[in-house]
């Protein structure tokens, strides 16, 4: 392999509960997935030198999370980008590892958003706050869900893509989550009707939530978090598991612009650099992790990372090819269930992270046989808006 | 609209809010101001005190006819807000102006929101008044 690999995942963890029932707190979460995530690269507290925090666990989190730790760490980052902040701290750990300045790099999430009942998707957005763009935005009564279903009714528009098309990415995601106990447990605890695979009937026939996304097109709102654990080589070959290399990362935001296209996402600026980065194309890779907020994110940024031309995602994910068992039609996608059927506590984008790693272990529960290649692609903000986008790929040892 | 007092409102953007606080102000005599870089032409919406496309340039202030087309939509089924939960189904739209600016706000006055919007739908600016500004909304022509 021609990539450079001066960093790689050692260590993973994803909390296992998706409703607290409010009894552990976001550092809670955080605290534990991180122990966990040391143990699984049989690593420690102590050997972590470099911290990197979306500010999930309270404000000014760079300067109170190595307390809350107990660490001394001597690099920290704070990148907050909303849900693909873990793509950007992997990328940054990466660079920091290589540059000589850290050795261990630990990330973490918690949240507790189902147990705080945010209203994520459907509720008040706005109420006027003082940045200039939402003192624009909040009069007009827009939800998360609307903001994704824009971006999903002008796709059909220009490209004559389908619910019945978008609902393909729904259903393998969904039969992935139904392989996986954590999956199944979280549809339960958080009270999911009629827990089962499902069909492109079952999607476009469920409830509307804001045309043209139905209910089994969005996530759900759970609770959890995760850790993961990235080493510099020489740490990374006396670790438990067997190394994951970074081998790739691109970063881009995008914004509503003057006669802007709102079916290409900040994606189209990052995969470029992070493919290139890798060496890679997107034609190569085994796994496709996407953040999953929502059916047209996914079929965006499949598009934008390169798996098909721009608007022939429709016609490109038709006839299952998503699916686990289908490696031969390209790769599977977010084979944990994804934020649609398994874990969406607000900020997915570590769960890309752990998956595409338990993946390229050999562990996942949908395990594609053999796969060497993954690319994680986090989005944060809302994509029909401003948002963020990080691109990482990652090889197996 | 008529409203009583105790009744949940439209959420109302912050008059004084530094780089946008001369767009709203704007609003109640009924105009829709957008801004032009005096030096490279750049137009810049939202409201901004700087040219992004140039680092020379003063923004000049300019009127929009209040002609426009809707870039795209959708119908709200579901909403927690205490105003919006009691307008579904609604219509929430990216709106561009034929001068160019992009603005997120409602299409208005349809009898049927699932059916008589449409992307590329000429749409014509209307004002809904308020004490301290008006909010700009979208009527179909």
């Amino acid at each position: 392999m021609s990539q450079k690999r001066d960093a790689a995942i050692v260590g993973i963890h994803e909390y296992p509960t998706r409703d607290v029932e409010g009894e552990v707190s976001p550092l809670q979460i955080k605290a534990e997935s991180a122990a966990r995530a040391l143990e699984d690269a049989g690593l420690n507290w102590s050997d972590v030198d470099a911290i990197y925090d979306a500010g999930d666990g309270g404000g000014m989190s760079g300067l109170n999370i190595a307390e809350y730790f107990g660490l001394n760490p001597t690099v920290i980052d704070t990148t907050g980008v909303g849900g693909s902040s873990y793509e950007y701290h992997a990328a940054h750990a990466k660079r920091d590892i290589a540059a000589g300045k850290a050795k261990v790099a630990l990330l973490t999430y918690g949240s507790t958003a189902h147990s705080n009942a945010f209203a994520i998707g459907v509720g008040a957005r706005g109420g006027a706050s003082m940045h200039p763009a939402e003192n624009m935005d909040s009069f007009a009564g827009q939800t998360l869900v609307s903001n994704y279903a824009m971006v999903a009714q002008r796709h059909m528009y220009q490209y004559g893509t389908t619910s019945e098309q978008l609902a393909e990415i729904s259903i393998a995601t969904r039969l992935h989550a139904m392989r996986n106990p954590e999956a199944v447990q979280a549809m339960e605890d958080l009270e999911f009707l009629d827990i089962r695979e499902t069909t492109i009937d079952d999607v476009v026939n469920s409830r509307m939530i804001a045309d043209p996304l139905h209910l089994l097109e969005c996530c759900m709102i759970s609770d959890g978090g995760g850790a993961v654990v990235i080493a510099s080589p020489e740490v990374a070959r006396d670790c438990k598991k067997s190394p994951v290399w970074i081998i790739g990362t691109g970063e881009a935001t995008k914004y509503p612009e003057i006669g802007g296209d709102i079916t290409t996402s900040a994606a189209a600026q990052s995969a470029p650099i992070a493919f290139g980065e890798a060496g890679l194309t997107a034609a190569e890779m085994d796994i496709a992790m996407i953040y999953d907020s929502f059916s047209i994110t996914v079929m965006t940024m499949l598009e934008d990372l390169g798996f098909c031309k721009k608007g022939e995602g429709g016609d490109w994910v038709t006839g299952g090819r998503l699916r686990f068992d289908r490696p031969s039609d390209g790769p599977a996608l977010n084979t944990d269930g994804g934020g649609l059927s398994s874990n969406h506590p607000g900020m997915r984008g570590i769960f890309l992270l752990i998956e595409a790693t338990r993946q390229l272990r050999g562990e996942s529960t949908s395990q594609v046989a053999g796969a060497k290649l993954a690319v994680a692609h986090g989005n944060g903000g809302m994509l029909g808006s401003r948002h963020s986008a990080g691109t990482i790929i990652l090889g197996g040892d | 609209m008529s409203e009583k007092k105790k009744e949940p409102t439209r959420p109302l953007p912050k008059t004084k809010e530094l780089d946008t606080q001369e767009f709203w102000a704007a609003t109640k005599n009924k105009e829709f101001k957008y801004q032009q870089c005096d030096n490279c032409d750049k137009v810049v919406f939202y409201p901004r005190r700087h040219c992004t496309g140039c680092t020379g340039g003063k923004l000049a202030w300019k009127t929009a006819s209040g002609k426009a087309s809707v870039y795209t939509y959708s119908v709200v089924r579901q909403s927690y807000h205490p105003f919006f939960r009691n307008m579904v189904p609604y219509v929430v739209a990216w709106i561009d102006l034929e001068e160019g600016p992009r603005i997120l706000s409602n299409v208005i006055g349809v009898d049927d929101p699932l059916n008589d919007v449409s992307i590329g739908q000429e749409v014509q600016l209307e004002w809904e008044e308020h004490e301290d500004l008006f909010i700009p909304l979208f009527r179909p022509v």
